[in-house]
């Protein structure tokens, strides 16, 4: 299904110690070009210790990150900083909102832009013409992105005034600022109401079909989950115990053990 | 009212300077959470570097406005490098240790900062020529305010509205402000957050470099001691105006300065201490958290 598409993330045996607790065991997963991959677990199987380690915020102990852009060398990721993993091209949301609440709306979106300029600290100071042309630039791609989003309303907005559907997509809007090639989102729905999810589905599918960008989910909503993503790769107690698409994963005997219950029986 | 007036501008004087000074703490606070306790002691040098730099112009004839912009220049280079060296040496290494620990490392960076400049200048205070001339144009308020006041007054705000705008609309200030608010997210959407934080250290001790030069041509004398005593004085402005806080830092600096000119102005100078920290005392007491700062919401 899958060969022929360019690989872009590639993990490999990822393993996370914490002390003398295993976080992750071993995970292998791959994202593809195009690809709206998931993430699926019981809470507490690792899923967001997996995440932290491919962008940089923990140190893996074992195994490899590799990042494959497009026409560019591949990159190891293991223990580079979250800003060279964002300048990879690879970019995040989180699960609990981390939006700056004291910037616009707009500045929030404008310092996701910021690490695509090149102009240095003291250019920037001195704001001589060439800085205030990539300025005004940043401004007008910044307004696009949120147009994207349909928050281009609320540009002037202190982020922490916004509503919380409107903050999860504004955060989805900064991490796709830095030009990410591959978007990992964690739990963008988690709250949500039903009308929320459903517009949440659509952008997600937006941003994979018109922006190109491959998206790696890890999410709860097993309604949403099972709509839009393929493959979905399964973990449970730090390690992977299945993967495949949707109709396999719901076949998957081990999964139904583990993770979906009764519940998704119907 | 002639004599309220003197006070009220003595005091915004002597704000003014507490702010500055009180930037640097406010600045260094807000994005790593450290009371830099050696900032004092950058504004000492400073003022150490702006004598000497005056000592060496006054033998090349230079005189008066033309050596004390020279001076500040010189030693906002200098003390900018001092800031810059001292977040690599003492600060940086400690990144991530229990916060108790790079405290320590700012106390011991203070008192070693204090006998270098004893131990390679001298113990005694030496005399600042004084640079700042009388206008000829200040001449009929020349009892309300002075000259060396209204270059003080000038320059501390020119360098404030520097500093606000680029704050607002640079993207440098931008990159801090995030850096402010959340460290990892800042990083996350590709801000290197070790860059920021030393050029918040180049600023903060630039902005007290401008202040040890201003105050030692006015008062007339420096020695190694004297970052101490402003160090303390614009340390209690910050925490005044909120600790955090860039406006609160400003506000801090004006309601201590005049708190102090007025109270040593109406009561007597022997107790203006007594009622600056008393007003500190009263102000923490019903807000905590200071006049402009925010109780800071403890990130899990």
């Amino acid at each position: 299904m899958a060969d022929k598409k360019h690989k872009l993330l590639e993990v490999k045996g990822l393993t996370m110690d914490f002390g003398g607790l295993r976080a992750v065991d071993s995970v292998s997963l791959e994202v593809h070009e195009g690809e709206i991959a998931a993430l699926i677990g019981p809470n507490g199987a690792g899923k967001t210790t997996f995440f932290n380690c491919v962008t940089g915020i923990y140190n893996p102990t074992k195994g490899d990150i590799l990042l494959h852009p497009k026409g560019l060398e591949t990159r190891r990721l293991n223990g580079l900083k979250p800003n060279k993993v964002t300048e990879m091209g690879l970019a995040r949301t989180f699960q609990n909102i981390r939006l700056f609440p004291d910037m616009t709306v707009l500045e929030n979106v404008m310092i996701g832009r910021h690490c695509r300029t090149k102009a240095g600290i003291f250019r920037a100071i001195l704001r001589d013409k060439g800085v205030r042309e990539e300025e005004q630039l940043i401004v007008e791609s910044s307004y696009q992105l949120l147009e994207k989003v349909g928050l281009e309303d609320f540009a002037n907005e202190f982020s922490k005034n916004l509503p919380y559907g409107a903050q999860r997509r504004l955060e989805i809007a900064r991490a796709m600022a830095t030009d990410p090639f591959l978007l990992l989102l964690d739990e963008p729905a988690a709250g949500m109401n039903p009308q929320e999810t459903a517009d949440l589905d659509q952008l997600i599918r937006k941003i994979s079909e018109e922006e190109k960008i491959a998206i790696l989910l890890i999410e709860h909503d097993m309604k949403l989950v099972m709509h839009i993503s393929n493959p979905i790769y399964v973990m449970e107690y730090g390690k992977k115990i299945a993967e495949g698409s949707p109709q396999e994963i719901k076949d998957n005997p081990k999964v139904v053990e583990a993770y979906l219950g009764e519940e998704t029986d119907a | 009212m002639e004599y309220f007036l003197e006070l009220f501008f003595g005091g915004l004087t002597r704000g003014s300077i507490y702010a500055l000074i009180a930037l640097g703490y406010t600045m260094v606070y807000g994005i790593i959470q450290l009371i830099n306790f050696a900032h004092g002691e950058i504004y000492m040098i400073g003022a150490f570097v702006a004598l000497i730099v005056a000592g060496v112009c006054t033998i090349y004839g230079l005189s008066g406005i033309s050596i004390l912009i020279l001076a500040a220049i010189i030693a906002v280079i200098y003390a900018s490098a001092y800031g810059y060296t001292l977040e690599k040496v003492a600060y940086r290494p400690l990144r991530g240790a229990p916060r108790l620990s790079p405290l320590i490392s700012a106390i011991g960076m203070s008192i070693f900062l204090q006998n270098y400049v004893l131990l390679a200048q001298t113990p005694d205070f030496l005399p600042f020529p004084r640079l700042i001339p009388d206008f000829a144009f200040m001449e009929p308020v020349a009892h309300i305010i002075g000259s060396p006041e209204l270059v003080i007054l000038v320059t501390t705000m020119v360098t404030m509205i520097l500093l606000t705008l680029l704050i607002k609309k640079t993207k440098v200030g931008k990159a801090m402000r995030a850096t402010q608010q959340d460290m990892d997210m800042a990083r996350l959407v590709g801000v290197n957050v070790d860059r920021i934080i030393s050029l918040t250290f180049i600023i903060g001790s630039a902005l007290a470099a401008i202040g040890g030069v201003l105050v030692a041509s006015y008062i007339g004398q420096v020695n190694f001691y004297i970052g101490f005593l402003a160090g303390v004085k614009a340390f209690t402005a910050a925490v005044l105006g909120g600790i955090g806080s860039i406006p609160g830092a400003v506000l801090g600096g004006l309601v201590l300065g005049w708190a102090e000119s007025f109270a040593a102005g109406y009561i007597s100078s022997d107790y203006e201490d007594v009622f600056t920290f008393g007003l500190l005392v009263l102000i923490l007491t019903l807000r905590p958290a200071g006049i402009l700062g925010k109780a800071r919401k403890q990130k899990v």
